[in-house]
């Protein structure tokens, strides 16, 4: 029987009231990061408590998903956002779920618990308040961390599946209008106009289509999909049977990587509620259409992402793409017209149905509308999964969110983009963060991924990692890339290790043109961003290496040396006692010396002068 | 039917025609290397590249695989283009150092330094994958597959083990543009991808022709005797 928006209203209230029956919730976070961290041992222990202590009829204990703090993690929050604890259970699970407990019963804040941003050197008890939060603007993630993402009625307490009623009163030219209109852009990397593409795939002939989500998010390091995935499934089904219903797809595939395993769990359960409640199936939501989605859990190669490789994939032959000429919303997945979509974008769609034009494209620049979610990571104070709206500029989020440098560290460069994205250098810090303003200073969007970087990074070093990473993920179909991206790693391999010549630079570009214009897929196409990129902002560094036949940065082990420089050495020793090698010689008091023989260039003494007595050379 | 212009000759064409295929009635030369007229195109090489204006959308595609429109424009050897066909063969040639196929068109494209150490594990295969789509399309027994990924991409059968279902016909010896293929005869066995065959010995002449595996697969497939087959070409 499909259900009445009628009753979904009486499924909120019954939801509501059984909460409200609770004096008090405590909210553990279940996503990967915090369950890494243990947050299943604070879960069960918070449960035994309570049920201990006589609490349960007083005392909700729910499980969520990711806050984006996860290096914080296990995080816990009581009531609604008035209190946030991290690290809880990291040391002792016991002693903190009495804390925990105490704060429930006698209101007394766990000082030891709340959260530290270590460059304001400042603590806050409510999430509210900490920068890292404050300057979010959570759309997408908002019912993160606040919902069971395992219990379909808590996502329809919060506003869950209304979306698709309004839907189906619309034809779906007027949802395409009205997507189209809002600006939705592709979250997943090209940014490209989600209410065209829904139109090309409307518009394509052929009885039976397909609409896609695609959740393999390849990215080293990235994990806003998988967040998305496991703490709020509900609202990617959601936006597929909008968006099935739009194009006029009756089936749909979320493809996810097999190494999510919780994302995939959550997601197999949530269509199995939505099964249940007849919001997908035969006739769903009474609408008189049918719509059906399946998981398809992929085997986890970056280029599986890309659209073409996806579909192979998903077909059980070998991820491949191949070129685009004949559009995949004509001839896609089993030759089908077929619409692919990043998980985040679908998510938004139901937002954009339920609150309208007017208010989404409040959000954001006029041609990037919206939130963009990132995941902070590198050498910022506070790193996480942050959702931001577009136009908000790079120093917001690297100095207020991510609470600046760690360290007395200077900023170097900003990499988006993922693995084939460029870096920004600090020229451009005041750079709107949109689709357009990062692909004119030779980034890109990306999928979200955004790594701080500081003078101990090397960008020829940060280069070649990157075209490391994208030799070994080219799927060798095509030669430019398969040939010419293992040919870039070891040109910069050479300059790392000293033995680069000028012309290497020239060649680079070259090599980085012919791959732009000659691969296949977008994979080829961007791999030169990196070293195109850091060619283009710090080719000083570049020629550090080449000319002078050293690491600005002192990273590259090859030709990098440390010396102490006596006059600023107090002897305190400290580097001696964190040398590695036993490498620091000299007497208490007095200038130590290093030993070239015994150094192996690690760095850490340099990292952890306090009198900067140590010079890279 | 569509016109468009290539190096500023009008021409038509069938729409959704490949441009290589467009190109090349009318004359104009394109290098390739994975593309066959009987196997069609699967965009590997990319040495077919050309320039395609689209309405003041200007980008470098494979034309063995672009397909013809109304009023686009086609340069067959923009800067961009050479650029990207130098480029290919210099990598090929980096990667196939004793491939005379690819030294002959480095040297006809202008390429006469390779700035990369030469590979020495590759052998002449360039990946173009003709082999893999012959024996599967034309011969009909997909006895050979690609495998690996990245510069570690790899032809032959699975697992590098003889295959089950090659035949020995040898017909990926033939299609093999840059002669990557071994296959040798010796005493009456041939061998290909480390499979030995023996070989049938015509009852006529006494010399011997094909593998008894591929004639005894013939027979099965075709429905003909084996005693009729074992006859060779010359003698029947
Ligand atoms: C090498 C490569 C990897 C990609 N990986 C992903 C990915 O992990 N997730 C994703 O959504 N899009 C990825 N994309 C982009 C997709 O091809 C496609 O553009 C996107 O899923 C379309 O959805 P959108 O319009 O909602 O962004 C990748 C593209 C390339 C070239
Ligand atoms: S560009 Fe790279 S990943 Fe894409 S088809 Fe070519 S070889 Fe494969
Ligand atoms: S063996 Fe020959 S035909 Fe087969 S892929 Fe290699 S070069 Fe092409
Ligand atoms: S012939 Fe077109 S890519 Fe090889």
């Amino acid at each position: 029987m499909a259900l009445s928006l009628k009753q979904l209203d009486s499924i909120t209230s019954a939801f509501n009231a059984k909460e409200q029956a609770y004096d008090k919730i405590i909210r553990v976070c279940c996503g990967t990061g915090c369950i890494t961290s243990g947050a299943n041992r604070v879960l069960e222990g918070v449960l035994t408590a309570v049920e201990r202590e006589g609490l349960s009829s007083k005392v909700l204990v729910k499980k969520t998903g990711c806050h984006g703090l996860c290096e914080r993690g296990p995080i816990v929050t009581l009531g609604n956002d008035e209190i946030l604890y991290q690290s809880v259970g990291k040391r002792d699970v016991a002693a903190d779920v009495d804390l925990l407990l105490k704060t429930v019963t006698e209101g007394k804040v766990a000082d030891k618990l709340l959260f530290r941003d270590s460059a304001r050197k400042e603590k806050y008890t409510s999430s509210l308040d900490i920068p890292f939060y404050k300057g979010q603007k959570r759309i997408v993630l908002a019912m993160n961390g606040l919902i069971n993402p395992e219990e379909i009625d808590d996502y329809i307490a919060h506003g869950g599946y209304r979306a698709p009623f309004r839907a189906f009163q619309m034809t779906p030219e007027e949802i395409i209008d009205w997507v189209t209109k809002g600006g939705l852009r592709g979250r997943g990397g090209g940014g490209f106009l989600t209410g065209r593409k829904w139109s090309s795939a409307r518009a394509a002939k052929g009885g039976l289509k397909y609409v896609l989500a695609n959740g393999d998010e390849g990215d080293p390091g990235a994990f806003m999909d998988r967040s998305l995935m496991e703490g709020n499934p509900h609202a990617v089904i959601e936006g597929m049977v909008i968006g099935g219903y739009t194009i006029g797809a009756q089936q749909g595939y979320i493809y996810v990587r097999d190494e999510y395993p919780l994302a995939v769990s959550r997601l197999t359960k949530a269509i199995e509620q939505a099964r249940d409640y007849n919001m997908l199936g035969h006739d769903v939501f009474g609408s008189g259409f049918d719509f059906d989605l399946e998981i398809y859990r992929g085997g986890g190669a970056f280029v599986c992402g890309e659209s073409t490789a996806l579909m192979s994939s998903l077909e059980g032959k070998s991820g491949e793409p191949r070129d685009k000429y004949v559009h995949t919303v004509e001839h896609g997945l089993w030759d089908k017209p077929t619409n692919l979509n990043n998980v985040e974008t679908w998510a938004n769609v139901p937002h954009i149905i339920n609150n309208g034009l007017d208010w989404y494209t409040s959000i954001g620049t006029k041609k990037s509308t919206g939130t963009k979610i990132f995941s902070l990571v590198g050498k910022v104070n506070n790193t996480g999964l942050i959702e931001v709206p577009m136009g908000i500029s790079l120093r917001e989020i690297i100095f207020g969110l991510g609470g600046g440098i760690r360290g007395k560290r200077q900023f170097k460069a900003v990499q988006t983009g993922g693995p084939s994205g460029g870096c920004i250098p600090e020229q451009h810090l005041d750079m709107p963060v949109d689709f357009d303003s990062l692909t004119s200073i030779g980034s890109m969007m990306g999928s979200g991924g955004m790594i701080v970087m500081d003078e101990r990074n090397c960008m020829v070093d940060v280069a070649r990692y990157f075209l490391r990473f994208l030799t070994e993920e080219s799927c060798g179909k095509c030669v430019p890339c398969r040939e010419g991206t293992r040919r870039m790693h070891e040109i910069l391999d050479r300059i790392c290790k000293g033995a680069g010549k000028i012309e290497d630079l020239m060649h680079l570009e070259e090599l980085g043109k012919a791959l732009q214009w000659g691969a296949i897929c977008g994979l080829g196409q961007s791999a030169p961003n990196p070293v195109l990129s850091t060619i283009r902002y710090f080719s000083d560094e570049y020629k550090a290496h080449i000319i002078e036949g050293r690491c600005p940065a002192g990273v590259c082990k090859e030709i990098t040396t440390f010396t102490i420089m006596e006059e600023k050495c107090t002897g305190c020793m400290r580097c001696a006692a964190e040398c590695p090698m036993g490498a620091i010689i000299g007497e208490k008091k007095e200038p130590q010396r290093i030993d070239d023989l015994r150094c192996i260039t690690c760095g850490i003494c340099y990292d952890v002068c306090s009198f900067d007595a140590i010079k890279i050379g | 039917m569509v016109q468009l212009s290539i190096n500023g000759k009008k021409v038509t064409a069938e729409e959704g025609e490949a441009l290589l295929k467009v190109a090349r009635r009318e004359g104009f030369v394109i290098p390739t290397l994975c593309y066959h007229e009987l196997l069609g195109s699967s965009g590997r090489c990319r040495l077919c590249v050309v320039e395609v204006n689209d309405a003041g959308k200007k980008r470098v595609v494979a034309s063995c695989l672009y397909p013809a429109k109304e009023n686009i424009e086609v340069f067959t050897d923009s800067d961009e283009v050479r650029l990207v066909r130098r480029t290919v063969l210099e990598l090929l040639l980096a990667r196939n150092p004793s491939a005379e196929l690819i030294q002959h068109l480095a040297k006809q494209h202008g390429v006469t330094e390779v700035r990369y150490t030469p590979d020495q594990d590759k052998g002449k295969c360039i990946l173009c994958n003709l082999c893999v789509r012959c024996c599967k399309d034309i011969v009909g027994v997909s006895a050979l597959g690609m495998s690996g990924k990245g510069p570690m991409k790899k032809v032959g059968p699975p697992f590098d083990e003889p295959s089950e279902t090659c035949i020995g016909c040898g017909a990926c010896v033939v299609i093999c543009p840059t002669g990557h293929i071994a296959m040798e005869e010796e005493k009456g066995v041939r061998t290909v991808w480390q499979k030995k065959f023996e070989l049938a010995a015509c009852p006529k002449c006494k010399r011997y022709h094909l593998p008894l595996f591929q004639l005894e697969w013939i027979s099965k497939t075709r429905n003909i005797p084996v005693e009729e087959l074992m006859v060779c070409e010359d003698c029947r």
